[in-house]
C-alpha cells in the first residue's frame, strides 16, 4: 500500500510599488497590483482548484484528503479583494477532509535573523488559522521549506508534532523520502520529506512537451506511486498551490489530470490519501534525518541561495533586522506591520541573480525588470521607513 | 547670418549635456541676430521650446511655424516614419531612439540588449547616423546658408555632406571624444568619423582647452583651428517648481547626478561616500541617473554595507531634478573623463556647492568649487565632510559659486560663435562628399 500526501502552499506577497527619494511617507504597497494579481490567480486557480478538491472529496466520501498552509498575507489579500476565495476554503475545511499547516503569517525568512520575531508570525499565523478555518495547526512548515535541526528543535519546543522538509538527497544519502523520520535529540517531532521527483513531475514537467514522459496522465502517476511499495509507505507531494491552473494552466490538462488522480491511485490495492497529521500518527520515524545546515526546496542547489546569495539580497536583510528594535518599540501598529509586510521573501527572491535555468521560475509576477531595480527599490522603501522609526 | 545647424539631441530629448547645450547656445545665438535651421533626428515637442519654428521632412515644404512669429530657429527633423514610410510598433520606435531615456528604469538607454556602440548612446547608432546624413542632404536642398555647424561625431556627416552641397564652411563643435566616452578602448569607427570631420571642417570648437588638448594629440589638429568655447548657463528663465514634500533636516545629502558609466566615475562616489560614512552618520548619498554600470554600482553599495545610506532614483526629468537639487547640501562630480560638465553649473544654480573632478573641462572656468583627482578618494571623502561640517565653507561655496555663473551667459559662448562664424565665411571648401555618401548608399 502507499499514502499519498498532498500538501499545498498557496501565498502572493504584498508587493511594493515604486518608490522614490521624493514619495511621502508610507503607502509601499501597491495595492492596485496586488489585487489584481490575486484576482487573476483567484479565476485561474485558487477557485476552480478549490472547486475541484471539493468535488473530490465529496465524491470519494472523506476518502480524498489534502493539506494546506495558507500564508498570513494571502489571507489578507483575499479578505480584501476576492472573499469568495477565502469562502471557499472556510467550505473546505467545513468538510473535515482538510488540514491546515502553521508557517511564518508574513512568509518571513525571520528564522535566519530574529527567533523572537520567527516565533511571533508563527503564533500570528496559528490564531489565524484557528479563528478562520476552527482548527489548531499540529505540523509546520517554514518559508520555502528553509529547514534545519535548529529550526526543528525550535518547532518541537512550540509544541508541534511534524515539521517539513526538503528530501534532501545529500542527507537521505540512498535512504528512502517514503518514511517519517525524526531530527538528532528531538523526540516527539516527525519530519515529512518532500518527494521531490514526483513532486516535480507534476509542479514543473507536467505541461513539458519535450519531457519524454509529456503527456502525463492519472494512471501513469498512479503507476509510480504504487512503485513506492516494497521501500516505503508514503508519497509526498508538496506543491504550490498556483501549479493548478496557473504555473500549469488549465489547458495542459491539470485539472482533468486531478480529476482522475484519486480513482487511479484507489485502483492500486490499500493505496489512500491522508493529511500531515494522519501521516504522523500512523508512521512512526523509521530513522533519524541529520540536517545541520539550513536547506530549502528551491532550484537546484536546495539551498538559500535563492534569498541570501549575493550582495544585495544579504543587505537588504541585514538592514530590515536592524530595525526590529526600533519597529517594535516606537513605530506605532502602522509601522510595525509595514515592517513585517517587508519580510515576505518574495522581496529578497527579486533581488536574486543566478539567471539561467532557475531565472524562469524566478520571473513568476516579479514586478521588476532586474534586480538591481528590485534592491534599488526595496532600500527606497526600507530608508523611509528608518525613518519613521527614528533611525 | 544664416546658420544650418546639425544636433542630435533638443530638449526635451536629452540623455546629457549636449541637448542643453544646443538649446542655450542656439537661443542666444537667434536673440544677437542670427538665423538657424536645427537638424534633429527625431521630431520634437516645440512646446517646450517657443523660439523654435519646426520643419519636418514632408517639407522640403514650407515651415511650419509655432508658438512664435518671430521665430529664428527653425527645426528640421529626420523622421524615419516619412523617411521609410513603414509601419512600426511605437512603442519599439520609442525604445530604438538615441538619446532617449524616456524609461526611468536604471538601465536606461545604455545597457539595451543588442547595443553595437558602447557609447551611451544605444540602438544601432551606425544605421541612425547614415539614415540621418541621407535624410539631411534632402532636407536642406534649396536653402543656402552662411555657415554650417555640427555638434559632435553623430552629425559630422551630414555636416561635411552639406558643406559638400552648399560651399558653406563647417564648423564642428566637440562636446566630447570618443577617449572621454570609452577610456582606451575607443571605438574604431567613431574615432574615424570624428578624425575625418575634424579635418575637413574649416574650424573645430572644443568645449574646454581640456578637450582641445585631447583634439591636437589624438586627432592630429593644429591647435590654431581649435577654439575654446565654454559651456554656460541660463538661470533666469528657470521655471518655478514645488518644493519637495519631505526633507530630512536631520540628514545631510550628497548628490551624484549623470549617467552611470565609467566615464563619469560613480565607482570612485561610492568609495568616497563609504569613507565618509565611517565618520559620520546623519549624511545619506543619492546617486541619479541610468547606465551600463548601474548594476555594478548598485551591488558595489551593497558589497560595502553602505546601501542603507545610498539611494538610487534611476533617471531623473525635469521637476524631478530641480527637486534633487533642492534637498542637496553637496554636489559631487567625480568624472574620470569630462570635456566640459554642465551639471556643477546646474547645482550652483540652486545655490549647491560643488566638488568635481580636476579631470573636467568645467574646472577651467569655476573658482570657487573643490576640486579631486577623481581616483583620490581619501581626498574625496574629506572634502566632502569639510563642507557638511563647516557651514561657513557651506555658504562660502554656496553664495561665492553661484555668483561666478553671472560670468558664464550662453551670450557670450554665442557672440564667441558668431565672431567665427564671420571669420570662417565664404571660405571655400571642397565637394563631392554628399555623392559619394549617396552613391554608397
Amino acid at each position: 500500500m502507499a499514502t499519498v500526501c498532498f500538501y499545498f502552499q498557496v501565498h502572493q506577497p504584498f508587493r511594493l510599488r515604486q518608490y522614490g527619494i521624493f514619495d511621502g511617507t508610507g503607502g509601499y504597497f501597491d495595492d492596485d497590483r496586488n489585487a489584481e494579481v490575486c484576482r487573476k490567480v483567484a479565476a485561474k486557480c485558487y477557485l476552480p482548484a478549490n472547486r475541484t478538491m471539493l468535488e473530490l472529496i465529496r465524491r470519494f466520501d472523506g476518502r480524498f484528503r489534502i493539506s494546506y498552509s495558507i500564508t498570513g498575507v494571502v489571507l489578507e489579500q483575499f479578505e480584501r479583494y476576492c472573499p469568495e476565495v477565502l469562502e471557499s476554503f472556510q467550505e473546505l475545511a467545513r468538510t473535515g477532509c482538510v488540514e491546515f499547516l502553521a508557517e511564518t503569517y508574513y512568509h518571513s525568512l525571520a528564522i535566519l535573523h530574529s527567533r523572537q520575531e520567527f516565533v511571533d508570525q508563527i503564533e500570528m499565523h496559528r490564531g489565524r488559522i484557528r479563528d478562520l478555518f476552527g482548527q489548531d495547526p499540529t505540523v509546520f512548515r517554514n518559508t520555502e521549506l528553509v529547514y534545519s535541526n535548529d529550526v526543528a528543535h525550535l518547532i518541537a519546543q512550540m509544541g508541534f508534532r511534524g515539521v517539513l522538509c526538503e528530501g534532501l538527497d545529500r542527507v537521505l544519502a540512498g535512504r528512502s523520502p517514503a518514511f517519517c523520520y525524526e531530527p538528532p535529540k528531538c523526540p516527539g517531532l516527525s519530519v515529512l520529506l518532500k518527494n521531490y521527483r514526483l513532486s516535480d513531475d507534476i509542479a514543473f514537467r507536467f505541461g513539458n512537451r519535450d519531457w519524454k514522459e509529456w503527456p502525463l496522465d492519472a494512471g501513469k502517476f498512479a503507476a509510480w506511486v504504487n512503485a513506492t511499495n516494497g521501500h516505503g509507505h508514503l508519497v509526498n507531494l508538496f506543491l504550490d498551490y498556483e501549479t493548478i491552473g496557473e504555473h500549469q494552466w488549465a489547458d495542459t490538462g491539470i485539472f482533468d489530470f486531478l480529476r482522475a488522480l484519486p480513482d487511479a491511485v484507489f485502483a492500486g490495492r490499500q493505496n489512500d490519501f491522508a493529511t500531515v497529521s494522519q501521516v504522523i500518527g500512523r508512521y512512526p520515524p523509521v530513522g533519524e534525518y541529520d540536517v545541520p545546515h539550513l536547506s530549502s526546496w528551491a532550484d537546484t542547489e536546495r539551498d538559500l541561495s535563492a534569498w541570501m546569495g549575493n550582495a544585495m539580497q544579504t543587505a537588504a536583510l541585514e538592514e530590515l533586522y536592524r530595525l526590529e528594535e526600533a519597529a517594535k518599540a516606537c513605530g506605532g501598529p502602522q509601522v510595525l506591520y509595514d515592517w513585517r509586510r517587508l519580510q515576505t521573501s518574495d522581496h529578497f527572491y527579486y533581488m536574486c541573480t543566478k539567471w539561467f535555468a532557475d531565472g524562469d521560475v524566478h520571473k513568476y509576477f516579479n514586478p521588476y525588470e532586474s534586480p538591481y531595480d528590485a534592491y534599488v527599490n526595496f532600500m527606497n522603501v526600507l530608508g523611509d521607513l528608518a525613518s519613521r522609526v527614528g533611525q | 547670418m544664416q546658420v544650418l545647424m546639425f544636433g542630435w539631441e533638443f530638449p526635451p530629448f536629452i540623455s546629457g549635456g549636449l541637448g542643453t547645450a544646443c538649446y542655450g547656445l542656439t537661443k542666444a545665438m537667434t536673440r544677437l541676430g542670427a538665423d538657424v535651421v536645427f537638424v534633429l533626428p527625431q521630431p520634437v515637442d516645440t512646446s517646450h521650446s517657443s523660439h523654435v519654428t519646426l520643419l519636418t521632412p514632408e517639407g522640403t515644404v514650407p515651415a511650419r511655424k509655432l508658438h512664435d512669429a518671430s521665430a529664428r530657429i527653425r527645426i528640421l527633423a529626420t523622421d524615419p516614419r516619412s523617411a521609410y514610410a513603414r509601419p512600426q510598433d511605437p512603442a519599439q520606435r520609442r525604445q530604438a531612439r538615441p538619446g532617449d531615456l524616456g524609461s526611468a528604469g536604471l538601465h536606461g538607454s545604455a545597457n539595451r540588449p543588442g547595443s553595437v556602440v558602447k557609447s551611451h548612446y544605444g540602438g544601432d547608432l551606425f544605421d541612425e547616423v547614415d539614415r540621418y546624413t541621407r535624410m539631411a542632404c534632402r532636407l536642406i536642398e534649396g536653402y543656402s546658408f552662411d555657415v554650417i555647424h555640427a555638434h559632435d561625431w553623430m552629425t559630422y556627416q551630414a555636416g561635411m555632406a552639406a558643406s559638400a552641397m552648399t560651399g558653406a564652411p563647417l564648423i564642428v563643435h566637440v562636446h566630447s571624444t570618443e577617449f572621454d566616452r570609452g577610456g582606451e578602448l575607443v571605438n574604431q569607427r567613431i574615432y574615424d568619423i570624428e578624425r575625418r570631420g575634424m579635418h575637413y571642417a574649416a574650424h573645430i570648437i572644443a568645449v574646454s582647452s581640456l578637450t582641445k588638448s585631447m583634439i591636437v594629440s589624438r586627432y592630429g589638429i593644429e591647435p590654431a583651428k581649435v577654439t575654446v568655447v565654454y559651456n554656460a548657463i541660463d538661470t533666469d528663465d528657470r521655471p518655478e517648481v514645488e518644493p519637495p514634500p519631505r526633507i530630512r533636516t536631520h540628514e545631510k545629502t550628497v548628490l551624484f547626478l549623470g549617467r552611470i558609466t565609467m566615464q563619469k566615475g560613480p565607482e570612485f562616489f561610492v568609495a568616497a561616500a563609504k569613507k565618509v560614512l565611517q565618520q559620520m552618520d546623519n549624511v545619506r548619498f543619492v546617486m541619479a541617473g541610468s547606465g551600463d554600470l548601474a548594476p555594478k554600482v548598485v551591488e558595489m553599495a551593497a558589497r560595502e554595507g553602505i546601501g542603507r545610506k545610498l539611494i538610487f532614483t534611476g533617471f531623473l526629468r525635469g521637476g524631478d531634478v530641480e527637486r534633487v537639487f533642492r534637498i542637496a547640501d553637496l554636489f559631487v562630480m567625480p568624472s574620470v573623463s569630462e570635456p566640459f560638465g554642465l551639471v556643477p553649473l546646474e547645482a550652483l544654480s540652486y545655490g549647491v556647492p560643488v566638488i568635481i573632478s580636476k579631470q573636467s573641462g568645467v574646472s577651467e572656468v569655476l573658482t570657487n568649487v573643490l576640486k579631486v583627482d577623481f581616483w583620490d578618494v581619501d581626498e574625496m571623502a574629506k572634502q566632502i565632510m569639510a563642507v557638511l561640517r563647516s557651514p561657513s565653507l557651506h555658504a562660502r561655496l554656496s553664495d561665492q559659486g553661484r555668483a561666478e555663473l553671472s560670468r558664464l551667459k550662453w551670450e557670450n559662448s554665442a557672440r564667441q560663435c558668431l565672431e567665427l562664424y564671420e571669420r570662417m565665411r565664404n571660405r571655400p571648401i571642397g565637394g563631392g562628399v554628399c555623392q559619394e555618401l549617396e552613391a554608397n548608399n
